[in-house]
């Protein structure tokens, strides 16, 4: 029995080394292959998937500033820290909330649809068909996306900032009673740009996660249906889970 | 005899554990059509994937125009499979791109025609497959001969030395079918281009191609012109082309 557990332990282990290594060399092929984006197509890619994301990212990111102040606000204001609620609304969506839900938000929404148009082109035979016509599957549709998404992601985090110290200002506001006047001097004496800038910077490492993740899931997707099916779950559950666990080495580089 | 286009020697494919490929050689002389025929899961398709560069086999040698492909890197694949063209069992059209798209991609990507010139082309390869002025239609509104069509004109677009035929005419009723063959044997006439048919339609063999090979078991058990496989008195031959029940693999193994 403890053979057959070791077996089993063992077959799981090198699996995920395998899809590690393929994953990682998918990364540095993209990396390489860069220079070959097609510029019309990454700009469709970029309005696909960045500007088309925009109104769930900010719905989500709204609601999320305005829950975090329900949460602090009243609490603040009865310790008498009521100046401190605005900085704390504008740090925390900076640097955490906003980056890693919008991270969320897009891997489920881009790194799905992604795994999903990748894997039903392999299942088509789109992809072998590229290959045969001496397109390279990596320069022709991962590039496109991989740059699309990693340029769109600072771009949304700086409107989902916007919008989530919004709410969280709208809840203080109406909700606790803190004056329009200390919610914004309080984003100004705690808050900086650099906090900002950090989340933008967490943003495109996860926007590359996302592509990353996604266009691995898709290109090697069992056939049929129900392979595509669990190229597109696999895709989002590994993005969610990479974006989780690098959040926090990037916290620690960019914060501490 | 001339030296063969195609030249596969002792070629091998094997999927894990099991052997789909078992030391083939096979002769696709420069001009001719020749069909592969066999009973689905034979290995057939698998043969293009490797003439692709999409497989790399387990052993054996294999010659396109003279060149040897083992150890060929994606450059120099690349170059050679812009001599090839591939119509592909489901057509496997760019569903992102319209039928002009499609056909144009290759010329859009590999020459430095205009956009005027393309247009031309397009225009005239459509023509060839009975597609004109179909440019702006998408693939998802086409019929499954349609699409067929605009593969090969997809296919014919880059004027390829060689032609790969995967499965043309499966899924087409037998009107689309012999449409599509006779569309297959005017091209080799009209182009002179080097075609590898694969497919398990006699009908369809029996229009388009100039030799047949038929695969079994994971070997080529028969060669011959069409009319030498009509005329076979080989019982495994015999048994294909009439539809009948071919027996277990193990058995004419052992024979």
């Amino acid at each position: 029995m403890g053979k057959g557990f070791l077996e089993a332990a063992g077959k799981k282990i090198l699996l995920f080394c395998a899809a590690a290594g393929s994953l990682a060399l998918l990364f540095a092929d993209t990396i390489k292959r860069l220079k070959d984006a097609d510029g019309k197509e990454t700009l469709r890619q970029m309005a696909l998937l960045g500007a088309d994301s925009l109104p769930i990212v900010l719905m989500t990111i709204l609601c999320t500033g305005m829950v975090f102040s329900v949460q602090t606000a009243k609490e603040f204001v009865r310790f008498g820290a009521s100046g401190t609620v605005g900085g704390i609304v504008a740090i925390a969506m900076a640097r955490e909330l906003v980056p890693v839900l919008t991270g969320v938000v897009v891997a489920g929404r881009i790194g799905a649809a992604i795994a999903a148009e990748l894997g039903t082109m392999k299942v088509t035979e789109q992809i072998d068909a590229l290959r045969v016509m001496a397109a390279n599957p990596v320069s022709f549709l991962v590039v496109p996306r991989f740059i699309a998404i990693v340029v769109m992601m600072p771009f949304l985090i700086v409107f989902a900032n916007f919008i989530g110290d919004l709410g969280g200002y709208i809840v203080a506001h109406y909700y606790a009673g803190i004056s329009t006047f200390t919610f914004v001097d309080s984003i100004k004496r705690y808050a900086e740009v650099y906090d900002l800038v950090g989340g933008m910077i967490k943003s495109s490492f996860f926007g590359a996660i996302i592509a990353t993740v996604g266009c691995h899931k898709g290109l090697n997707a069992p056939n049929g249906a129900e392979g595509v099916g669990l190229a597109t779950t696999a895709s989002v559950v590994l993005s969610i889970i990479l974006i989780f666990i690098s959040n926090y080495f990037l916290s620690i580089v960019l914060y501490v | 005899m001339a030296e063969p286009f195609i030249k596969i020697r002792r070629l091998n494919i094997t999927f894990g554990e099991k052997t789909v490929l078992k030391n083939i050689d096979l002769d696709v002389y420069r001009g001719e059509t020749l069909a592969v025929i066999g009973p689905s899961g034979a290995g057939k398709s698998t043969i293009i994937k490797v003439l692709t560069g999409l497989l790399p086999p387990n052993g054996g040698s294999v010659l396109i125009g003279g060149q040897e492909t083992a150890g060929l890197d994606e450059v120099r694949w690349d170059e050679l499979r812009k001599k090839m063209g591939v119509v592909f069992q489901y057509s496997a059209l760019f569903d992102f791109l319209d039928v002009e798209g499609n056909v144009a991609f290759g010329l859009r990507r590999h020459f430095d025609y205009s956009e005027e010139e393309i247009g031309e082309r397009v225009a005239k390869l459509l023509d060839l497959v009975g597609m004109p002025g179909t440019q702006k239609l998408w693939p998802q509104e086409l019929s499954g001969g349609m699409k067929k069509r605009v593969g090969l004109a997809r296919a014919l677009a880059m004027e390829p030395a060689l032609l790969l035929y995967d499965e043309p005419t499966s899924g087409l009723d037998p009107v689309m079918t012999m449409a599509i063959s006779r569309l297959i044997r005017k091209t080799q006439q009209q182009l002179q281009v080097t075609s590898l048919l694969i497919t398990h339609d006699m009908a369809s063999v029996y229009c388009a191609a100039d030799r047949v090979a038929l695969l079994y078991g994971g070997r080529i058990v028969a060669t011959g012109t069409v009319d030498e496989i009509k005329n076979s008195a080989d019982p495994l031959v015999q048994a294909f082309i009439n539809g009948r029940d071919m027996g277990k693999e193990e058995e004419h193994e052992q024979q």
